[in-house]
């Protein structure tokens, strides 16, 4: 039992459990507390598997950017409980809801399983090589073996951009029709809402 | 092995204690500035030249009654000082202080921990500053204190990029994420990286401002429309928390620009330590001179210039950097 092993144990546990407070929270932003909970101790997990960079990014990324929006989001809705998502009837049955349960359940059973078989858990801990994670090492996969799927992922964000940009955007016809002046609806909500 | 904790163990308490007492001066020295540029003398009663401030503020604050309001949500309320509080105080722990030395007879490095990537650390947990105000404006259930927090959320995160762009040319051009090996490379003062990263430097302290909401980016707590913004909600030690948090946010922007813009530690004649917190002080002094100088933006302005003028010309920056990297190999 090293100090690694502890610390791993610990976020692991962490890890776990904030992703199930997430689930099991009515109040969303207590939700979204509890996931960027288990995203730092995900981080915590990389760093200690060797893997610093990819931890660091973890945080920069998902808990120091994505999450934010989402708090934003919540906030500038202001929701503060189940009915406020409209999720108090949801039309998915009880026998349904358990069914699906127990098949991502066997799933989990298998994945887990599937990897004590490969014998990989031993070599979990161990670091691969000494500049394994580090910045040089991720580039070099990103620009090299990984190329493609790296850029496919930049243009799947930016259709998803696009997207959003076009589907909150009103119509020029109602702009002319009067309501929001055309300066209202180019400029960001926040903006409206600052004022 | 139980010495290297020892040692680290009081490194992490002096440093700790260094940058809450610097935050508590920097209290002082923001008020006797603000107060010599307005043609005024500031606060000068308790100690000599009012030396003793910080220390009747802190007294007062602690003394102060805690007043909850009834619309709070308790948890988030209690939490968010604290939240805004630990982040900044987490990027001093990569911040090379001083050279190494040694001290009855053992080495010592003058950084707690010298990571191999120290500046992604830094950005790191500086973006995660701004949960605390965030969840600050939304738990204390008062309209202004949600739009500070709205407003902050979005600030921060428009001037994030930026601010994470600017380093990107200094880190292209050393070619190192190590705050310590970044000191190494600018030994003499023609290689400090502000000469080869000009516009780099610029659009650091221009972001550095913004992201720790000070004026003239202080929006979140915009008086004059908001009330306190963030903070409205909160009184006696809470507050203080978050004003603590500040000016430590302040203070680490501040080592950060030092170390790698300015040099860090190294200097001639005088120890390094003192250079260092020459150099600090010389950040805070300007932050503190805007302060006094320039009125607040408009939320409007705010957005633009984020966007669409720091924003391009950081890239702008990185690309240009880039280039000139690749063309001299």
């Amino acid at each position: 039992m090293t100090g690694d092993m502890i610390i791993f144990a610990v976020s692991a546990v962490v890890a776990v459990f904030g992703a199930v407070m997430m689930i099991a929270q009515k109040n969303p932003v207590a939700s979204v507390m509890f996931l960027i909970l288990s995203l730092l101790a995900q981080a915590v997990c990389y760093v200690q598997l060797g893997a610093l960079f990819l931890g660091a990014v973890l945080v920069v990324v998902y808990a120091g950017a994505i999450m934010v929006l989402f708090l934003f989001v919540i906030m500038l809705l202001n929701l503060r409980g189940r009915e406020d998502l409209g999720l108090s009837s949801h039309p998915m049955n009880t026998i349904t809801k358990f069914l699906l349960v127990v098949l991502l359940g066997v799933e989990l059973v298998l994945i887990v399983k599937s990897v004590f078989m490969s014998g990989a858990v031993g070599g979990m801990m161990a670091k691969p090589t000494d500049d394994f994670g580090s910045v040089a090492q991720v580039a070099k996969l990103l620009f090299t073996k990984y190329m493609y799927p790296f850029q496919l992922t930049g243009v799947l964000l930016l259709v998803a951009l696009v997207g959003a940009v076009v589907m909150a955007r009103k119509d020029r016809s109602e702009i002319a029709h009067g309501a929001p002046s055309e300066e209202a609806v180019n400029e960001p909500t926040a903006g409206k809402v600052g004022r | 092995m139980l010495e290297m904790i020892i040692i680290a163990a009081i490194k992490v308490v002096v440093v700790i204690v260094a940058v809450l007492t610097g935050c508590a001066y920097s209290t002082l020295l923001e008020r006797r500035v603000v107060a010599f540029m307005q043609n005024r003398v500031g606060p000068n009663t308790a100690g000599p030249w009012g030396l003793l401030t910080p220390l009747a503020d802190g007294l007062k604050l602690i003394f102060k009654e805690d007043i909850v309001p009834a619309g709070v949500e308790r948890m988030t309320y209690a939490l968010a000082p604290v939240i805004a509080f630990i982040p900044s105080m987490l990027a001093f722990a990569v911040v090379p202080f001083t050279s190494d030395f040694s001290l009855f007879g053992r080495e010592i490095s003058g950084t707690l921990s010298d990571l191999n990537i120290g500046v992604i650390y830094i950005f790191a947990v500086t973006s995660l500053a701004v949960y605390g105000i965030c969840l600050a404006g939304w738990s204390s259930g008062s309209k202004y204190s949600l739009l500070g927090g709205i407003r902050s959320s979005a600030q921060m995160i428009s001037y994030e990029l930026s601010y994470g762009l600017t380093i990107v040319g200094v880190i292209l051009i050393a070619n190192t994420l190590s705050m310590r090996e970044l000191v190494a490379q600018q030994d003499t003062v023609t290689h400090w990286f502000i000469w080869r990263q000009p516009l780099g430097f610029l659009l650091y302290l221009t972001c550095a401002i913004a992201e720790t909401n000070r004026a003239p980016f202080d929006l979140p707590e915009a008086e004059s429309e908001l009330v306190g913004g963030y903070h409205t909600e909160y009184s006696s030690m809470r507050f203080s928390m978050f004003f603590i948090g500040e000016y430590a946010a302040m203070l680490a922007v501040s080592c950060v620009g030092t170390t790698i813009f300015l040099g860090g530690w190294q200097g001639p004649f005088l120890p390094p330590i003192v250079w260092f917190v020459l150099k600090v002080f010389g950040c805070m002094f300007f932050y503190i001179w805007l302060r006094a100088t320039f009125p607040r933006f408009r939320y409007d302005q705010l957005m633009n210039f984020g966007w669409k003028f720091l924003f391009p010309l950081a890239l702008l920056n990185t690309m240009v950097t880039a280039f000139f990297v690749l063309w001299k190999g």
